[in-house]
């Protein structure tokens, strides 16, 4: 038997998995979410010091620790809603990821010091 | 030769962890770009797969190790506030040292503000990469718009973890944490 056949023999004894791209398409989007929140989060705490205080979870680390920590918290959230809603599903994986680059795209944006510091309050 | 604590950390953050994961993303990259049926055996493909499994988790334990040290161990250092009404040495004070020099000013107020943010969005992307490459394996070089996915956002949080780590090396020149 040559290797090939001996390869393809091991992935076929395998037991057979349908193929359902929702977890894919869910764990892509939460993706975008988090890093979305995160630029969200940034830029609410650049613009009111209200908000930049309710952030600072951590006196030594200031706002950051607070933005961090909800962002995180909040894709993850994001991605156990969304897996238990697509885990057994197809869903159209390329209109997700065009999705997800653009709250990627919000994500880089509002973390960008130009952008976020054109509302920041006068000190 | 020796190291105090705080340079112990930060070449921790930047030189092994951060650097360790902006050199093995061309690994990775090259095990997404290559699995496909049409270029590999299937024994070729498993062995491959091992690798961009171990290789992907690995990238994100990584990237939210830099970033979690960094965060929270390294960064309260940049950012102490002097000590007021006493004349003390700024260089030990690295975001004041630098805002209180227009020349260097921009390091913290464009550097730093953006290094600390868009760092974080590399773990978070690299994790969901790892997690799809865990959960799919070998079912990925059948789903080429979802490997595809999975390249472009490597990629992304390459580009994160790059920038955080170009300015991480700039401003540890400009002012050092020690």
């Amino acid at each position: 038997m040559s290797e090939r056949e001996s390869a393809e023999r091991e992935v076929a004894a395998r037991p057979s998995r349908t193929f359902h791209n929702g977890p894919a398409a869910a764990a892509v989007l939460a993706a975008g979410v988090g890093c979305a929140a995160l630029g969200i989060y940034t830029f609410l705490a650049e613009s009111s010091l209200a908000v930049a205080s309710f952030m600072e979870l951590s006196k030594a680390v200031g706002p950051l620790s607070g933005k961090t920590v909800f962002a995180v918290l909040t894709w993850l959230i994001a991605w156990g809603i969304l897996h238990t809603i697509w885990r057994s599903r197809n869903v159209n994986f390329n209109a997700i990821f065009v999705l997800t680059l653009v709250l990627v795209g919000v994500g880089f944006l509002l973390t960008f010091p130009p952008v976020f510091l054109l509302f920041a309050p006068e000190e | 030769m020796s190291l105090t604590d705080r340079e112990l950390w930060t070449t921790i953050h930047g030189m092994a962890l951060g650097a360790a994961f902006l050199l093995a993303f061309t690994g990775g990259l090259a095990g997404l770009y290559g699995l496909r049926h049409e270029w590999l055996t299937h024994r070729g493909l498993l062995a491959d797969l091992r690798r961009l499994v171990a290789g992907t988790w690995i990238m994100a334990i990584l990237a939210w190790l830099t970033v979690i040290v960094g965060t929270w161990i390294v960064y309260p250092w940049y950012r102490a506030e002097p000590p007021v009404g006493k004349e003390v040495d700024l260089t030990q004070y690295p975001r004041s040292y630098l805002l209180e020099n227009p020349d260097l000013a921009a390091w913290h107020n464009f550097g730093m503000e953006w290094k600390e943010h868009v760092a974080w969005l590399s773990p978070i992307l690299a994790t969901a990469v790892a997690y799809v490459v865990l959960r799919y394996g070998l079912r990925l070089s059948e789903a080429p718009e979802v490997r595809r996915a999975m390249i472009v956002l490597f990629t992304l949080a390459f580009i994160a973890a790059g920038v955080a780590g170009l300015f991480g090396a700039l401003i540890t020149k400009a002012a050092p944490v020690f």
